[in-house]
């Protein structure tokens, strides 16, 4: 057994070594996020700045597909994590799982590259083959559409052979079957057609039903795990706990997808489905937060991972608020024609993929190196009173309600002056972004990135430290398997 | 026991997870299935390419209560009247550039991209274009290079993107054929250029 309070790869099964890899790359593309969200908030004041050089559209674009591809590498390692605990069996194809990790990588690394140092290229297919397919979110050309194929194609081969292998848990036939539906549509979003409506139809099949259901289904298991590791919570309670989960998300998100079909050229039926089913998606998302915090206070639980649940309360309140309150505020076709395409939906983007995805995934990065030291105390009394990791938490978390909160005094701005007021054109569209209160807004966005940013460089400076040199192990969750 | 109540069991609440996932992703397809040929090119609320060759206006509909296109007296783009395939080949050039040049990630197009540069889904019918005699011009330069021109006095501009006369002039149907599309009256209120004869 290696030294507690030392990083050794002999303290991880086959899968969490896996897993740290794949954390790794997360965090270095988290870095990349923040980074580049600081640098198009800096254009919005100073527009000269990097003109022609990295334009706004490049740095908006590196910034919301670091997102993208941090959230996936984070949720695929998650996966990895609990893969060989959860069955009890060894990850089935390793080898092809690593193989396919650095495969990936340096997939999305050539991306970003081309991304950054080519740009753009002429009118052509050829383009979207090899530089940029233009389309908000999923930009990555056609060849690394395959690749992202293939990749998920592996890692979903790697989990269900070895849940069937092992033990199938309840945990495992959700997790199996959310992987198939995010491989599966992702198939939506790869072809090319001229007629703009056809293209968004399917384009939002893409990032809806991967944002607003696979994932939180998949935020749901990794929920689920978690409280089992941190508190020792019964596997009856969060795996009926699970199943309610995916009920009311997939009951609500799956035809909840018609509130992005207002104003696309679609029929107005869509009117009444998406505004009906997606004013039910925030019900789930309150069922989560009454279970994490029914299932902590109620149990008398002992908990051996602070930071761990600290985020997983982050998560439930931020997934509640972000993806639920803020997405309710103008999920209304009455309203939504008047905020549709601010900064409302910045300012909901904001909040809601903090509060529901990138919260667990560092709660999921505290569980993996607290493993990685050998099982350390992470509770009550550590080093220093853990002042980093509750830093890093209060000001990322600061951080994003501030830039939510000035973007959304930013939308108000907007809605009336740009939409109501204006109508949308170029002249009501200037006539907004010049008005002061829209430029304030920004401003605010733009301090409160950077104690975001502040708070990322104290959370990757606790990760790397915490732990250390611990004598005492850490408290096991009683025996929850 | 709580836990022996068909409510709170894990078995019920499996089925019904299943069968809601099941029934929601079945009225999608249903839901789709409808909607698509109602979005194709050529039908009622997506207008066939060739309507570049006519006149379109953005009008209070006084049923519906919103804004919707109208298709009026033939006003061929560029001045020439173009065929079935060769207005569908122009707005494809037009919407690949758009693509390849990421105009998605400073405008929005339908009111989906970015925030930082105006919604393009009018531009075709924006007052900026000052009348519609010098629009197309107007247009085909400002897309070829638009850096010294004016945008606005917040000193924001949209950077040279190395488009070619002819990827220009594809944009440019685009974007007349897009505002061709019904939008359920997005954007709200909008004023048009002045296009009467």
């Amino acid at each position: 057994m290696a030294t507690l309070g030392q990083l050794e790869s002999a303290n991880l099964n086959g899968g969490q070594k896996l897993a740290v890899k794949y954390f790794t790359v997360a965090i270095v593309l988290f870095g990349a996020q923040v980074l580049f969200g600081l640098l198009s908030g800096l254009q919005y004041l100073y527009p000269d700045f990097l003109y022609g050089v990295l334009d706004f559209s490049v740095n908006r674009m590196v910034h919301i597909n670091a997102l993208v591809v941090w959230l996936l590498y984070g949720f695929l390692g998650s996966v990895y994590w609990l893969l060989e605990e959860e069955s009890q069996h060894e990850v089935v194809g390793l080898k092809l799982g690593n193989l396919i990790y650095w495969v990936l990588t340096a997939a999305v690394t050539v991306v970003v590259l081309v991304y950054l140092f080519v740009q753009i290229g002429p009118g052509k297919e050829s383009t979207i083959w090899l530089i940029n397919e233009g389309r908000e979110y999923i930009e990555a050309p056609r060849w690394a559409d395959i690749g992202i194929v293939v990749s998920v194609l592996v890692v979903f081969y790697n989990v269900a052979a070895t849940f069937s292998k092992g033990r199938y848990t309840g945990i495992a036939g959700v997790l199996v079957l959310d992987m198939l539906a995010l491989f599966g549509i992702y198939l939506a979003g790869m072809f090319y057609t001229t007629n703009i409506s056809i293209d968004q139809y399917w384009w939002w099949w893409v990032i809806h039903l991967w944002v607003e259901a696979t994932w939180e289904v998949m935020v749901a298991c990794i929920m689920a795990y978690g409280l089992m590791k941190v508190l020792g919570v019964s596997r009856k309670i969060v795996e009926t706990w699970l199943y309610i989960e995916v009920a009311l998300m997939f009951g609500s998100g799956i035809l909840g997808l018609g509130h992005h079909y207002f104003w696309i050229g679609t029929p107005e039926y869509w009117f009444s489905i998406g505004g009906f089913f997606s004013a039910l998606e925030p019900i789930p998302l309150v069922a989560m937060v009454v279970h994490a915090v029914f299932d902590a206070g109620a149990r008398h639980a002992r908990n051996s991972n602070h930071p761990a649940m600290a985020w997983l309360i982050a998560h439930a309140f931020g997934n509640f608020f972000g993806a639920g309150v803020w997405g309710f505020m103008h999920t209304l076709p009455q309203i939504n024609l008047y905020t549709h395409g601010t900064q409302w939906s910045a300012s909901h983007g904001h909040l809601a993929f903090f509060g529901a995805y990138a919260t667990i995934i560092i709660a999921m990065f505290y569980l993996g190196i607290q493993r990685w030291r050998g099982g350390t105390w992470m509770s009550g009394d550590l080093a220093g009173n853990g002042w980093k990791w509750k830093w890093a938490l209060f000001l990322l978390n600061l951080g994003m309600v501030g830039m939510t909160v000035s973007m959304l005094v930013s939308g108000y701005v907007q809605s009336q002056i740009e939409r109501a007021i204006e109508g949308s054109t170029w002249i009501g569209y200037f006539a907004a972004q010049i008005h002061p209160w829209f430029v304030q807004g920004m401003w605010w966005r733009e301090v409160f990135g950077v104690m975001f940013l502040a708070g990322f460089i104290l959370l990757v400076w606790d990760l790397l430290t915490i732990g250390r040199g611990e004598s005492r192990k850490m408290i096991e969750a009683s025996s929850a398997t | 026991m709580a836990t022996s109540q068909w409510w709170a069991s894990e078995s019920f609440w499996r089925k019904t997870a299943i069968w809601v996932t099941g029934g929601s992703f079945v009225a999608l397809i249903l839901l789709t299935l409808d909607t698509i040929p109602q979005i194709s090119t050529g039908s009622k609320r997506v207008p066939a390419y060739s309507v570049i060759n006519y006149r379109i206006e953005y009008k209070f509909d006084e049923s519906r209560h919103v804004q919707v296109p109208v298709i009026g007296a033939k006003e061929p783009l560029f001045g020439k009247e173009l065929n079935e395939e060769e207005a569908e080949a122009l707005v494809k050039l037009g919407k690949l550039t758009t693509q390849a040049k990421n105009c998605m990630n400073c405008h929005t197009l339908l009111g989906n991209g970015a925030y930082y540069a105006p919604d393009l889904t009018k531009a075709w019918l924006d007052q900026y274009w000052g009348s519609k005699e010098v629009r197309e011009v107007q247009m085909v330069d400002f897309i070829k290079d638009p850096s010294d021109k004016l945008h606005n006095s917040l000193g924001r501009r949209m950077p040279k993107l190395d488009i070619t006369d002819e990827e220009a002039r594809g944009v440019v149907a685009f974007l007349k054929w897009m505002s061709s599309i019904d939008t359920n009256g997005f954007p709200y209120n909008f004023k048009s250029i002045e296009q009467e004869n």
